[in-house]
């Protein structure tokens, strides 16, 4: 009795975070349904499992959205929900929607059976040794894995919790939450599985390394501030109490962790070979979903907790951004291999994204008609996520005996051998160069606005001469495919399903829109407003 | 006036792409190209409309339109068209026609189809027309860039073997300048924002906008350095020698003609009128560089054996020449300038086409391989001979009236300005008639002799070329009329006036009447 009185009931503001929960009921039931589901339906029940969950949280998030209230005093709408561990404001709203629309579309490709001869492109059976007999039987019983799509539920619930925590722990969890699931998902390809496995265990210890260093520095951070609170943090560094060097090496170290989710250099050296070896769709998917939710968590923190400390971190974080362009942009140009140079890509783009971030402006030092750095950056998301997925899409139906035909010299000729898809995909990688009219370039002149609204205006002349030379390699993949001689017997265009068709009819469409009329979306991305603690 | 002209013929051409693109490509069918020229020739009839409705001696700019676009941006559709852009929308109109009918023949060689070369043509004339009238600095700038897809697919579509690689060069050169002015675009946003005005990319709110020397400096060099590439300025300039020679004839004149005055009228619109103190401070350097590019380009032509090459670089030195006209900052040499653009479209559109047709003849470029044309083609002869005379500006030809207004502009600025650009009259004599001499006179050599004349759809693309250059050389007051208006304005918003004669008032008087 006397214990039953102490303990208060915690106010859990269930409708708040409804599309969390959403998903993360899904992937419940999702396991569930691998235990009682006969083998031959599961497939059918997972997807639409799958994707009902998705757009479920995706309604739910815009009815959260639609009734936000604005926090007294402050120039944000949202709520702190759960106790204060989870903030839902404009930025997580924004943020939860693109990420819920990026996985709707990368579930269809996951769900793509078409191209593999009736079998998604995941292992038949994970468990068994590549070249086995094992390995073969599962082929000829035509096994399949439908467990990635709970898995692929859990990453995006971890996704979705990452960028919205509002104190250290949670977001630690968000992040491992995310990361589990996609290290599993990256090792579980079809064809090429030594490679594939590599991958996976890459990414798994380079990535528990990084969360190392994160779980450091949410230590040090605690013990400069005392608390976990992002909120309680950004008091304590206003106020500049205690040891600056606790601070500073934590603020290091938890750059250290999302810089490499956000495969930022010096700690994008993962992204390629994950890239390369992950399934074409789980790399779509990363590539797109995980950027986004990475970067939102970076936004929070260092917007929120390490705000009044921006003297400190813009220096580090604009040296990062300028390494990342960097080597994003030079690499690239010496891949030989699609996917390995769409990592490179992806890398370039986050250090794009980061000269965006970098343009933050304390509230108030700008009216509301202007852009601001979260808008910049958030609309940079959606744009690159769209235009990335499209092109994955696109890798998975160029294809030869052996699978897909990754190499760049297959893809000499595609021009010829199906003008539409190389059309389209010619116009991603411009928009990837950020050619007006693309989605990119609307994109790339937001965060450049942003950064040199903020007086970064060496980043943003450093991002125009990196863009060209990233423009180079893009290009160069036009060449190819419209200008040279086919090697060989030179491509195969497969005929996907009406599933992969959507989704890059769907990634063409936004790029397309996004270029011409972005305003709608900006202004999205604006009235989402800024973050709350 | 309200019904929208220039969008009207900003889209026609856009349409007509997509419809020649979609025709059925059918081997050697003559009906994408029927329709594209029909597209071109109804963009011409808009255009005309625009110029018979432009009033002399209203507002600077008209047929405007203004919608909002991007509000954070502070993007708009705006069109409109003053004397400038109105000389430029007509050049583009007349050529794009004559390129047609003159490489009737040409995209059947190419790597694609037909409708291909045809739509790509028409795409960028319809984006060309779309940068001369446009108002708006960001939308200006999308369709800067956006031209550069056609032209790279023209280049490297259809054309020699090499047309790749030259391609390539063009668009690597073009997208570095235009990301660089992307960079002072986006600080033109955040000077703008900051400033009274809200965030705005309209010209006429810009210009009101004041920007910190040091910054206008630099968001000057971003816009310069990308209209330099364009136009093109030594040391900018050695994509073009590259592209002329893989692009077909017709390629390299929509190159030259349309695309690359997309430069120099960025200069005079965009560089001047944002950044008047910019401008003035960068005076002495431009002036050089384009002196340079006059001296370097008639060099150049005077050493090269390819025609297509020999003619992009006599195109190097115009360019330098309405570059000087541009930055000597007065009227004699803006309203030259400007009549240069026009003059140097035609004129060069013509020698590249003959050039062209010859190339089509012979099956080689290097001029050595011609001997005596004259004799088994005289009519091509004479023409070429034609072309040349106005590329070297003979008086009576319209390059005439422009170079020599563009001289006195010089003169007036600084007599040793004009005195270094006058040689290049020398120099263009020497290059012009030692082609001629070389191609057309002397014994016919035996793999010429078989040379067929010019058929009837070939002299009817050159009639109008050749026609318009003569009666702009005895007549050039309808385009001076148009043009003078805006270079004056354009001149007020520098700051800077005319230099009083310093000479006794008859000499003045003899100059204002050639400029009139």
């Amino acid at each position: 009795m006397t214990l039953a009185a102490g303990f208060t009931t915690p106010s859990i503001q269930y409708s708040l975070i409804s599309p969390m929960l959403v998903v993360f009921g899904a992937a419940v039931v999702g396991v569930v349904v691998e235990a009682f589901v006969a083998r031959p339906s599961r497939y059918l029940v997972q997807t639409a499992l799958a994707v009902v969950a998705v757009v479920t949280a995706l309604v739910l998030t815009v009815l959260v959205g639609l009734d936000l209230p604005v926090k007294a005093g402050t120039a944000g709408r949202g709520r702190i929900a759960v106790e204060g561990a989870i903030a839902v404001d404009g930025p997580t709203v924004f943020i939860w929607g693109t990420i819920l629309a990026l996985s709707l579309i990368s579930v269809l490709l996951f769900a793509e059976r078409a191209l593999e001869g009736g079998v998604t492109a995941f292992a038949g059976q994970a468990a068994a040794l590549p070249g086995t007999s094992a390995e073969r039987e599962a082929s000829t019983r035509g096994l399949e894995h439908t467990e990635v799509f709970p898995l692929m539920l859990f990453s995006i619930g971890g996704m979705m919790l990452f960028p919205s925590s509002n104190d250290l722990v949670t977001m630690f969890v968000g992040l491992e939450v995310l990361s589990l699931p996609l290290y599993l998902l990256c090792g579980l390809a079809r064809r090429r599985r030594l490679l594939s496995q590599e991958a996976a265990m890459k990414y798994f210890l380079l990535g528990a390394f990084s969360s190392g260093f994160f779980l450091y520095g949410v230590a040090l951070t605690y013990g400069y501030a005392g608390s976990m609170n992002l909120a309680d943090i950004a008091e304590a560094v206003s106020g500049r109490i205690g040891g600056q060097v606790l601070l500073l090496v934590g603020i290091g170290m938890l750059a250290v962790g999302m810089l490499f989710k956000a495969s930022a250099a010096p700690f994008h050296s993962w992204t390629p070979d994950v890239y390369q070896g992950a399934p074409t769709a789980v790399t779509a998917f990363m590539s797109a979903c995980t950027k986004v939710a990475a970067f939102g968590a970076l936004l929070r923190l260092f917007y929120v907790a390490f705000g009044p400390a921006r003297w400190d971190w813009t220096v580090m974080m604009g040296i990062v951004a300028v390494l990342t362009m960097l080597v994003g942009s030079i690499l690239a140009i010496t891949q030989s291999d699609m996917k390995r140079m769409l990592a490179y890509s992806s890398i370039a783009h986050a250090g794009f994204v980061l000269v965006g971030f970098i343009g933050v402006r304390s509230v108030g030092s700008f009216d509301d008609l202007q852009l601001s750095s979260v808008q910049a950056v958030l609309f940079y998301l959606v744009t690159y996520g769209f235009m990335s997925i499209g092109s994955f899409a696109i890798v998975t139906v160029v294809r030869d005996s052996g699978g897909e035909a990754t190499h760049l010299s297959r893809w000499a000729g595609l021009g010829k051998e199906s003008p539409v898809l190389a059309g389209v995909f010619a116009f991603f990688l411009l928009g990837m160069a950020g050619i007006p009219l693309t989605s990119g370039f609307t994109a790339k002149w937001a965060v450049f606005a942003a950064a040199f609204a903020g007086g970064a205006w060496p980043l943003v002349v450093i991002g125009v001469v990196l863009s060209a030379v990233a423009a180079f390699f893009y290009l160069r993949v036009i060449v190819l495919m419209f200008f040279s001689e086919p090697v060989g017997e030179g491509p195969v265009v497969m005929n996907p399903s009406i599933l992969t068709t959507i989704v890059i009819a769907i990634g063409f469409a936004v790029t397309v829109v996004l270029g011409v009329f972005p305003g709608p979306v900006l202004d999205l991305a604006a009235s989402a407003g800024q973050f709350i603690r | 006036m309200s019904f929208p002209w220039l969008s009207l013929a900003l889209g026609l051409p856009i349409l007509g792409a997509v419809v020649v693109a979609a025709l059925p490509k059918g081997g050697r069918a003559a009906l994408p190209k029927v329709v594209a020229l029909c597209f071109s020739l109804a963009t011409l009839a808009v255009v005309a409309v625009v110029a018979v409705g432009f009033d002399v001696g209203g507002p600077r700019f008209q047929f405007t339109e203004d919608h909002e676009w991007i509000q954070v941006v502070g993007a708009h559709y705006a069109l409109g068209v003053d004397g400038i852009g109105l000389t430029l929308l007509l050049l583009t109109v007349v050529i794009v026609p004559v390129v047609m009918l003159a490489s009737w023949y040409d995209g059947e060689q190419g790597r694609w189809s037909v409708n291909s070369f045809f739509a790509w043509t028409l795409a960028l004339e319809g984006i060309a027309i779309g940068a001369f009238a446009a108002t708006d600095v960001f939308l200006f700038y999308m369709l800067f860039e956006a031209i550069l897809l056609p032209a790279y697919f023209l280049i490297g579509g259809f054309g020699g073997a090499r047309r790749s690689y030259a391609a390539m060069k063009f668009l690597i050169f073009s997208l570095f300048g235009g990301l660089l002015m992307l960079g002072s675009v986006v600080g033109l946003y955040a000077v703008s924002a900051s400033s009274s005005t809200g965030p705005t990319y309209l010209l006429s709110q810009l210009s009101q906008v004041h920007i910190g020397t040091v910054t206008e400096r630099w968001l000057f060099v971003g816009f310069f350095v990308a209209f330099a590439i364009k136009a093109p300025l030594v040391p900018l300039h050695s994509w073009l020698p590259d592209a002329a020679d893989e692009a077909t004839p017709g390629t390299i004149v929509l190159m030259v003609s349309i695309l690359d005055k997309i430069g120099t009228f960025g200069m005079l619109r965009y560089c001047l009128q944002l950044f008047p103190d910019a401008s003035r401070w960068a005076t002495p350097v431009v002036i050089v560089l384009a002196v340079l590019s006059i001296l370097y380009g008639a060099l150049a032509a005077i050493g090269e054996r390819s025609m297509m090459r020999l003619i992009a670089y006599t195109s190097v030195s115009h360019f330098g020449f309405i570059v000087l006209g541009i930055f000597v900052l007065n009227t004699y040499g803006q309203s030259g300038a400007t009549l240069y653009m026009f003059n140097h479209g035609l004129s060069t559109a013509a020698l590249f086409l003959i050039a062209g047709y010859l190339i089509r003849r012979r099956g080689s470029r290097l001029i050595p391989d011609y001997g005596g044309v004259e004799k088994v083609a005289p009519v091509l002869a004479g023409m070429f001979l034609v072309a040349g005379l106005a590329t070297l500006s003979l008086p009576g030809l319209g390059p005439f009236v422009s170079e020599f207004m563009v001289l006195v502009g010089a003169f007036s600025n600084a007599w040793w300005w004009g005195a270094a650009a006058v040689l290049a009259i020398v120099l263009a004599a020497l290059y012009i008639l030692l082609m001629y001499q070389r191609m057309m006179t002397g014994p016919t050599r035996p793999e010429v002799a078989g040379m067929s004349d010019l058929n009837v759809r070939e002299i009817a693309a050159m009639a109008p070329l050749l026609v318009l250059l003569v009666v702009l050389g005895f007549f050039p007051k309808p385009l001076t009329a148009i043009i003078n208006p805006a270079v004056a304005d354009t001149l007020q918003q520098v700051g800077v006036h005319d230099p009083s004669p310093v000479v006794p008032a008859q000499a003045g008087a003899t100059a204002k009447e050639t400029h009139q």
